[in-house]
């Protein structure tokens, strides 16, 4: 479980420069959850991911992890980091080495485990994103954007995180390569019980997957509920430059045009149902 | 001829081991043929690695073609001596805004592609003024471009390449790795310089949503054009795009599947009006007496 009470961070702290990325943050994750934040470029959420893991430390408040605050003297930040796994935007820019599996290796082997034990840690977190064998010996750079994102996020799931933490996971990847990548932690999620906080610009995709999410502006956290609690606030949102999912404007769009429905769907498969539901009242 | 016209393109990377000899050969671009009109507004979709960006890269001479020809203002991309006009011509924006800002100021930034090409000064503030204008960020013109959002650096990039006054504009995934906001700032600019200044727009783009006012659409698959039409045709073979590893906007998607439930929807909804009009059709019908 991870804990931030009122955490608070200033860029060029008592500069003429000073500015605050985050405003008294409190929020607790829980063990298990998936959880999506939401907030435009700027709004502080890439800062905020970047305190979780200990990159960046808070200029005021504190962060806990399972009860024991991170900036407690003797807390070890290289432990942390190992039960944080954070994914960068564009991660498939961090692969280096000269083969796939070689690359994956990196994390576990700097975490100092053993040749088989980091074999074995690699070979797990491949087949978890779906990368067989016969991609073990290929140059990262013979493979397609997606296949390279994924051998990115194995390297981090080779350190068996216990958090994982991905800053858009699925910029720039087509819409059948976004769907893999979130299918497959949506089921990390499920199967392992791994707590998974994803950033994103895609509503569509937040409201399919998450169960909880957070909405930041401005530096603060403004939102922090159910996709479908979040998402009532669509009006909200936009002023903040976001957005609900389209379905959602769809909903709204109908029932003011006199289309009796429920207005608090969130896709595409809800949304069919409830004018199903409609029409059928309609013939009753 | 249209603007850019591409008669059995084919476009090859070839792999070289160390003593140069050949050892792979990829086709990423195979046979497409295409005629685009001065004027139009044309999407690209595929999949990653259907060889869209490839073709893109061609409509400014940035790559040559392995066999076939590419015209662009009916110059031939392969004619060393119409390199520069081709360039001028076409202007290209990329996915990262950062990698495509150089200078320290906006208004600079802007001004740095007609300096090159020799214009002069008072041409030059002339064109930025305008340019600026027309991308909605005159207010920001002696900012640093790393203070902007995404979406501003994004137009303040569409606006250098407006700066040197090209009759096209290719862009390559503008909005890949912008927030929603950014993504509607950069898409609404585009399609104004399309209508109001008649520039020849081809975006290449993953969101469905981006491209349901193009006048055409093509879809690449295996370096191929495998589709072509306009929005609505495109859009209602939903079972199609979803094996080429595409999507439909999801008030598409929606109708689509309220179609296949026996609601009597049109084969093409593209927009949220379109939609509701025809729900509370059948609803009026069906209540009625």
């Amino acid at each position: 479980m991870i804990t931030l009470e009122q955490v608070e961070y200033k860029y060029n702290e008592g500069t003429p420069m000073e500015t605050e990325a985050l405003h008294e943050v409190s929020l607790e994750i829980r063990d298990g959850e998936f959880i999506g934040l939401i907030g435009h470029t700027g709004s502080g959420k890439s800062t905020l991911i970047q305190h979780l893991n200990g990159l960046v430390r808070a200029t005021g408040g504190d962060i806990l992890y399972n009860g024991e605050s991170i900036y407690r003297e003797g807390f070890s930040m290289k432990k942390l980091r190992n039960k944080v796994g954070l994914v960068f935007q564009y991660p498939e820019h961090q692969l280096f080495e000269i083969d796939v599996f070689t690359d994956v290796c990196f994390g576990p082997k700097n975490q100092g485990l053993s040749r088989e034990e980091t074999e074995a840690r690699a070979k797990k977190a491949l087949s978890l994103v779906g990368i067989g064998e016969s991609y073990y010996k290929k140059s990262p750079f013979e493979l397609s954007g997606g296949e390279k994102r994924r051998v990115a996020i194995a390297g981090v799931l080779a350190m068996e995180p216990e958090v994982l933490i991905l800053d858009e996971p699925t910029a720039g990847l087509d819409p059948k390569g976004r769907d893999e990548i979130l299918g497959q932690l949506a089921r990390l999620h499920k199967e392992r019980r791994m707590t998974v906080i994803l950033v994103s610009h895609s509503m569509e995709d937040v409201a399919k997957y998450v169960d909880r999410i957070m909405v930041m502006n401005h530096g603060r956290l403004v939102f922090d509920d159910t996709p479908r609690a979040v998402f009532a606030h669509y009006k909200e949102l936009e002023e903040m430059g976001l957005a609900a999912p389209q379905v959602t404007y769809i909903a709204h769009a109908l029932k003011e045009a006199g289309f009796p429905m429920n207005t608090d769907v969130i896709t595409v498969e809800e949304a069919e149902e409830a004018i199903l539901c409609t029409l059928a009242m309609g013939e009753g | 001829m249209g603007i850019i016209k591409a008669k059995n393109l084919i476009y090859n990377y070839i792999r070289r081991d160390e003593e140069e000899k050949v050892e792979e050969i990829s086709e990423a671009v195979k046979d497409v043929s295409l005629d685009i009109e001065e004027g139009e507004f044309v999407a690209v979709l595929g999949h990653n690695g259907s060889g869209k960006s490839t073709l893109a890269k061609h409509m400014n001479a940035l790559l040559l073609p392995s066999e076939g020809t590419i015209w662009i203002g009916g110059m031939d991309t392969k004619n060393d001596e119409s390199l520069l006009e081709v360039r001028r011509l076409a202007g290209m924006v990329f996915q990262n805004p950062d990698n495509q800002i150089i200078a320290s100021v906006v208004e600079e930034d802007v001004g740095f592609g007609p300096e090159n090409m020799g214009v002069p000064t008072d041409e030059i503030w002339r064109r930025v003024d305008e340019c600026l204008k027309a991308v909605g960020m005159t207010a920001y013109r002696q900012s640093s471009p790393d203070r902007l959002s995404g979406g501003q650096k994004q137009r303040v990039a569409i606006a250098g390449v407006m700066a040197m006054e090209p009759r096209c504009i290719v862009l390559d995934e503008p909005t890949a790795m912008l927030d929603p906001n950014g993504r509607r700032e950069v898409i609404r600019t585009v399609r104004e310089l399309n209508k109001k200044k008649g520039i020849t727009v081809i975006l290449i783009t993953h969101y469905m949503e981006e491209v349901i006012h193009a006048d055409r659409i093509y879809v690449m698959d295996e370096g191929e054009i495998a589709m072509e039409g306009t929005p609505e045709e495109i859009f209602s073979r939903v079972d199609e795009l979803k094996a080429l590893r595409l999507d439909v906007p999801q008030v598409t998607e929606l109708a689509y599947g309220l179609r296949n439930k026996g609601v009597p929807l049109s084969p093409c909804i593209l927009d949220i009006e379109g939609l509701v009009r025809e729900l509370i059709e059948i609803r009026r019908q069906r209540t009625a007496p």
